[in-house]
């Protein structure tokens, strides 16, 4: 059984992803970074499904629809300050503080 | 893959039992949003006017089946076990619903002024609406996390609402990452809880859980912390709520008040899902990080919300610091599960009124001054008495002075707290009791400078409050007085059976 090795493959795909998140100063970088996260997600879920059955593949698809989704009106916001500010670097957001 | 596949061969398949009735409501909504889409596509321009008619009368028409189902009483399950509909989640389906309501009476005028896009906006807070009805009902993990979805992603859009205004874009950005990111770091956690417990379906998980006993300790904490942490997210718990006051003021000021109001009750629906279905087998894990989000939620937003200067940004700490509140029940769940889970809902109920009618009045008194300064409040009394006397209220509530209804929640949390007879409930109690001194001084700064302060400009000429905002701010002090005064007509539709939890 290689459920170990899978297992440990999606921690280190995790712990890559939370570390982009958190250094990443470009807004596009960090939704590729909850992008490897959701991998990461998706390989224990179907990694686990090989003892529980089919609901853990189930899962993983409606994970792969939905961070389509989400990923869609992520790049739409991004645009909007592209537009309004010619720069997604989110460290310039700081209108808003205190 | 086989047994799938002969799942799905002829003869094999059976298409589950759908119980009409019980799933009316969101079909009322459902249907509602595509009548907003159609309405729009095929009237253009002309179809704006009646845009939130159609909105209020949709979600009036969502309280139909409810009523209806509550008539009817009793529990109904459907997908074995993953969507139940109980009196629980009744209760918190028409507390979705009307708050809902009162945020388009809100946003009529406030969307109509703005030349902003309306059709769009109603559709988005119709689908959000939806996500937290779903979330009411969902007993599974992926029932939980679609939800979730549903209700934050056109949030996220709601929140960017005006396309032009850095500070908006600003405000959707910052919600959104951090949205993505924690909703991301929750469905981890979900991975390991069905790693654990073996099914999706809370009560499946609950049950092996229940099995496996103190074995598989850290994997079982290391899923329940992760989960957690999703979810402290969107009830804006600290640590994880530095989004909050920078989505709270950047953000339209009705949806702010959709995000601070429905969006968190919805986070603590989910959460109430998650722990007293599933892991309220294992107080040992969850008691403790349950205190510490607890009390850092109320410490840190009580003190960060003493020197805001802006009364967006203080009803933003102040939010945080009454989610502190609201998880206080949880820590006490294992020892009384029933209490407890009361204590919360009859706390969200009470919140939502009072916090509504607190952002009702600062939107009324925006129209006028253009800003949410606490300085551009003085004088308030002299010329808008009614608003002032309105908003006093709704502060007095939300310190918890009787006979107003925040009274009775923060009594029901603390009577739960003494009454579990526990080292952590007993501590809880006492860092609540001096929070809530502590938020009295915030609150009733704002309240001085409306009775006592003059005008900062000297313009006393009172501004026309258009009928929609009235009519929200009336339906808030009602309610809020309401529970107030008679708290065992709430108590009376909380007290739910203990054998809902099996649901």
């Amino acid at each position: 059984m290689l459920l170990n090795q899978f297992l440990l493959l999606a921690a280190v795909l995790f712990c890559v992803g939370v570390y982009g998140v958190i250094v990443r100063k470009n807004g596009v970088l960090v939704l590729m970074s909850v992008e490897l996260i959701l991998n990461a997600v998706n390989i224990n879920l179907i990694a686990f499904s090989t003892l529980w059955g089919l609901a853990g593949q189930v899962f993983a698809l409606f994970v792969i629809a939905v961070a389509a989704a989400e990923v869609g009106v992520g790049l739409a916001i991004v645009i909007l300050i592209y537009r309004n500010k010619r720069s997604i670097d989110i460290d310039e957001l700081d209108e808003l503080k205190g | 893959m086989t047994a799938l596949l002969a799942q799905l061969a002829p003869g094999n398949f059976r298409a589950p039992t759908l119980d009409f009735h019980a799933l009316a409501p969101e079909i009322v909504l459902l249907v509602t949003l595509v009548v907003l889409v159609l309405l729009d596509s095929i009237k253009l321009e002309r179809a704006r006017a009646s845009m939130p008619a159609v909105t209020n009368i949709g979600l009036l028409a969502a309280l139909i089946p409810l009523v209806t189902l509550a008539a009817d009483g009793g529990t109904r399950v459907m997908f074995g076990g993953s969507y139940v509909v109980d009196p629980m989640s009744l209760v918190l389906k028409a507390l979705f619903i009307v708050s809902a309501y009162v945020v388009v009476l809100l946003s009529t005028n406030y969307v109509a002024e703005g030349d902003y896009w309306e059709s769009e906006y109603y559709v988005l807070l119709v689908s959000s609406v939806l996500g937290m009805v779903v979330m009411a009902s969902s007993r599974d993990l992926i029932g939980i996390f679609v939800a979730l979805e549903l209700l934050s992603i056109p949030a996220y859009m709601l929140a960017a609402w005006r396309k032009g205004d850095v500070r908006s874009n600003e405000a959707g950005l910052k919600y959104y990452l951090m949205g993505v990111f924690a909703s991301a770091i929750l469905l981890y956690g979900m991975s390991l809880v069905f790693g654990v417990g073996g099914s999706t379906r809370l009560v499946d998980i609950g049950l092996r859980l229940e099995e496996i006993g103190t074995e598989g300790v850290p994997v079982v904490t290391l899923a329940l912390v992760f989960v957690l942490i999703g979810f402290a997210f969107k009830v804006s718990a600290v640590p994880f709520h530095v989004w909050a006051p920078d989505t709270y003021e950047g953000a339209p000021t009705p949806v702010t008040a959709f995000l601070a109001v429905a969006s968190k009750a919805a986070g603590f629906v989910a959460l109430i899902q998650i722990v007293y279905f599933c892991f309220i087998v294992r107080p040992d894990i969850i008691q403790p990080i349950f205190f510490v989000l607890a009390v850092l939620s109320m410490t840190v937003g009580n003190l960060i919300a003493l020197r805001q200067t802006n009364v967006v940004r203080m009803l933003a700490y102040s939010g945080i610091a009454q989610a502190g509140f609201m998880l206080a029940p949880f820590v006490v769940a294992g020892e009384l599960p029933v209490q407890s889970r009361q204590a919360v809902v009859i706390y969200l109920v009470i919140y939502a009124a009072m916090n509504l009618g607190a952002f009702a009045v600062v939107i009324a008194i925006a129209r006028k001054t253009g800003s949410g300064e606490i300085e551009s409040f003085g004088g308030l009394f002299q010329y808008m008495p009614g608003m002032a006397v309105a908003l006093t209220l709704f502060l007095a509530s939300l310190i918890g002075i009787p006979p107003l209804g925040g009274w009775y929640a923060k009594f029901s949390v603390f009577k739960v707290l003494v009454e579990a007879q526990t080292g952590l409930g007993w501590a809880t109690a006492i860092v609540m009791a001096v929070n809530t001194a502590i938020a009295a001084y915030y609150y009733l700064r704002v309240a001085r400078a409306m009775w006592f302060d003059d005008a900062p400009d000297g313009d006393t000429t009172p501004v026309k409050v258009p009928a929609g905002l009235t009519a929200a701010v009336t339906l808030a002090l009602v309610a809020t007085l309401v529970f107030g005064v008679l708290p065992g007509l709430l108590s009376d539709l909380t007290s739910f059976q203990p054998l809902a939890l099996g649901g």
